[in-house]
């Protein structure tokens, strides 16, 4: 008895299946988009208010749509996604009729490059990855130039000669912020210790994990390191956090200009600069090109020398350093020095 | 006899149906105290799954998720409980990788080296786990989830450039397998299915002739059940731990593999993590049944499948997370109700029939 009816249940279950499968015969997927619904925005973890990364994108997508009255879908990405996660993402956008549509991080990279073939009339962007295909935007910035300044003013600043770096997740993108920062300080002051630490070595967890980078600044804190840079997305609210309970401390933060960011507002005081990385601005211009009709392709990069990057001078706690930071973005830019993108 | 087994089959239906009604009721109030209406979204999701691509997608996505949950029911059958599944398949598919892209043979040669070097390092890493247990007493959670983070750290010391793999823009993976090892696809009218599902309703197979056909299986069983009466019988504990340890983490080495000979052919940053886990809720939601168990997977996949559709609704995108965590709580709750009942019905029933048999010779003695 017992095993006629598993048989019949593992029999019924196999012959839903199969009818299931061949008698739909309609698809989820029918439109070919490219109709203007406005922008859909898929961002990585951490979500729209990481007060970081994806708020900088957010805030392009805010003034396309005070500017332009362009409207928009934000969506955002679970921890431990698969790629068929995030291509049923960007496919649920550029269905619905969304342009362009944006991947907000370099996770999307392989999806974007799949749905963007399926959706020819769509233009799709990317940020911080280069993705071939005719209607893509790739977008990627030099964080490692940025990066370099906030070195030059870690190293000046330091009162022990001793400066931290904590990346959210050990890749190639957040080797290009520690190895920049890492110059920047030697060339500065030769003197100064630089440690350089990572949350997780390839669990994108670590830009949604603040207490993580809570834990790693406190014991870079006790090991008297006085001047600590973070870029690890959402994570870096937790660096900020703990900078910002010792006195003398310096939190450098990293995407957004941390120190008007509203959600950190009671650590701001501890906030020296931020690496701006100007992510509104290139998802902004890509919006209006699709506006305008003449969408953006190929590959653009925003490096220092056309402000994609930039150190936040809120608060005015780099002020009296200003004349030697800028000495140094005027050789960055002018090419006398060339910052290593990997350590 | 026969009227026991219809009990029993009443009972057995009794839970899920009891679990899937409580379940879509609490999730109903979910939906409605966050102010929309619960009865759209269910006609979203049934609307929105039941596309072809749909369930491609959806049985592409239960397949990882069913070989995580045979993994961990070996564990579950036998009351060890392997928490380690995830740091398993991902150091398996890590090694499985490296040897795949550094070999070029003829593909009926290669994905059976791949399979079996992950099925190999996944035992490996389980095992590890299983002796500590034997030889020092070492609880099984604690050693599982220790070797979950330090496989991650093994696995992030080798994912890096000049080491065993190579930077491709910002993403590092090792380096690609050969086109011999892609694994064959089920061609559909939308995208094409995994072929590598036909290992995983294999693997359920074996699963149950594993467990309910074998020796071993048996044994399996009766050291879950009670250790002591197990060793009592003349079953080596000891060796049961490690060889289920053994199994449970072979299984967890095919858990990569779908990806990996599937869709991503190497293994990167961006190879997907967690897969252990929701193979824990996938256990418990299939009561270590292998038609159970599938099924369970598959309704995992309908519900990712279809929360992203619930966003475009205007519902919360953690909508579906709670759904997820509610079915799990009501099968487990609703599976101890029904089990608590069945007993009692059983003792009264025994009762009973005591007191008859009782009565009977009572009546039989007067008579004499």
């Amino acid at each position: 008895m017992r095993r006629v009816s598993t048989i019949t249940v593992a029999g019924i279950s196999t012959a839903a299946l199969a009818f299931t499968l061949s008698a739909c015969g309609s698809s989820s997927t029918e439109s070919s988009g490219g109709s203007g619904k406005g922008v859909g925005l898929a961002f990585d973890v951490g979500g729209r208010d990481d007060h970081s990364f994806n708020e900088s994108a957010a805030r392009g997508v805010d003034k396309a749509k005070k500017d332009m009255g362009i409207d928009n879908k934000m969506m955002t990405a679970k921890n431990g996604e698969t790629e068929a996660d995030r291509e049923q993402r960007l496919t649920s956008l550029a269905d619905a009729g969304y342009n362009p549509v944006i991947g907000v991080g370099f996770n999307y990279a392989k999806s974007i490059e799949k749905v963007a073939k399926d959706y020819p009339k769509t233009t799709f962007g990317i940020v911080d990855s280069v993705v071939p295909g005719n209607n893509v935007d790739s977008i990627t910035f030099g964080e490692h130039e940025g990066s370099y300044l906030a070195g030059v003013a870690a190293a000046l600043k330091s009162k022990n000669h001793k400066v931290g770096f904590i990346g959210g997740v050990n890749n190639a993108l957040i080797q290009k912020f520690q190895a920049g920062f890492e110059q920047g300080v030697k060339d500065t002051d030769s003197s100064v210790q630089v440690t350089s630490q990572y949350l997780y070595p390839n669990n994108d967890k670590g830009f949604n994990d603040p207490a993580a980078a809570k834990d790693k600044a406190k014991g870079m804190l006790d090991s008297g390191i006085d001047v600590i840079y973070t870029a690890a997305g959402l994570s870096g609210n937790g660096s900020i956090e703990a900078v910002a309970g010792q006195k003398g401390a310096w939190a450098i933060g990293v995407d957004s200009d941390q120190y008007q960011q509203p959600g950190l507002e009671q650590y701001k005081n501890s906030i020296l600069t931020s690496v701006v990385k100007n992510v509104d601005v290139a998802v902004y211009d890509l919006i209006k090109s699709v506006k305008d009709g003449k969408p953006l392709t190929g590959e653009h990069k925003y490096l220092l020398k056309d402000d994609g990057v930039s150190l936040a001078t809120s608060g005015g706690f780099i002020d009296d350093i200003k004349d030697k930071i800028e000495a140094a973005k005027k050789k960055i830019v002018d090419g006398q020095i060339t910052v290593r993108t990997s350590p | 006899m026969k009227k026991i087994d219809k009990n029993r089959l009443i009972l057995g239906l009794a839970a899920p149906v009891l679990a899937i009604v409580a379940a879509l009721a609490i999730t109903s109030i979910i939906i409605g105290v966050t102010g929309k209406d619960p009865f759209h979204a269910y006609q979203v999701m049934v609307e929105f799954g039941s596309k072809a691509d749909s369930q491609v997608w959806i049985i592409n996505k239960a397949t990882p998720y069913y070989l995580s949950a045979l993994a961990v029911a070996v564990g579950f059958r036998m009351n060890l409980f392997n928490i380690g599944v995830d740091g398993q398949y991902r150091i398996a598919a890590f090694f499985a990788a490296v040897v795949g892209g550094a070999l070029t043979l003829p593909g009926i040669i290669e994905i059976p080296v791949i399979i079996i070097v992950a099925m190999a390092v996944g035992a490996l890493w389980a095992g590890i786990a299983g002796l500590l247990k034997t030889s020092r007493g070492v609880n099984e959670v604690i050693s599982t989830i220790m070797l979950n983070a330090i496989g991650a750290s093994v696995i992030g010391y080798f994912l890096q450039d000049g080491r065993l793999a190579k930077k491709e823009g910002n993403l590092i993976h090792t380096p690609y397998l050969p086109d011999s090892a892609h694994f064959f696809e089920i061609p559909t009218q939308t995208k094409p299915i995994y072929g590598f599902v036909v290992i995983a309703a294999l693997a359920g197979v074996a699963y149950w002739f594993l467990l309910n056909r074998t020796r071993f299986g048996f044994d399996l069983r009766t050291v879950g059940q009670s250790e002591t009466a197990a060793q009592a019988s003349g079953v080596s504990v000891k060796r049961m731990v490690v060889t289920s340890m053994l199994i449970s983490g072979a299984l967890a080495g095919l858990v990569g593999m779908p990806t990996l000979l599937g869709v991503s052919y190497n293994y990167g940053t961006d190879f997907p993590t967690g897969i252990g886990f929701t193979g824990i809720a996938i256990a418990l939601l299939g009561r270590n049944n292998p038609v159970g168990m599938a099924l369970a997977a598959l309704l995992w996949g309908f519900l990712e499948r279809t929360g992203t559709q619930l966003e475009f609704e205007g519902y919360a995108q953690e909508i579906v997370g709670v759904i997820q965590g509610v079915i799990v709580l009501c099968v487990v709750i609703a599976y101890e109700l029904v089990r608590r009942y069945g007993l009692k019905a059983q003792q009264r029933k025994v009762g009973e029939e005591l007191a008859a048999q009782a009565r009977k010779s009572d009546k039989a003695e007067v008579s004499a």
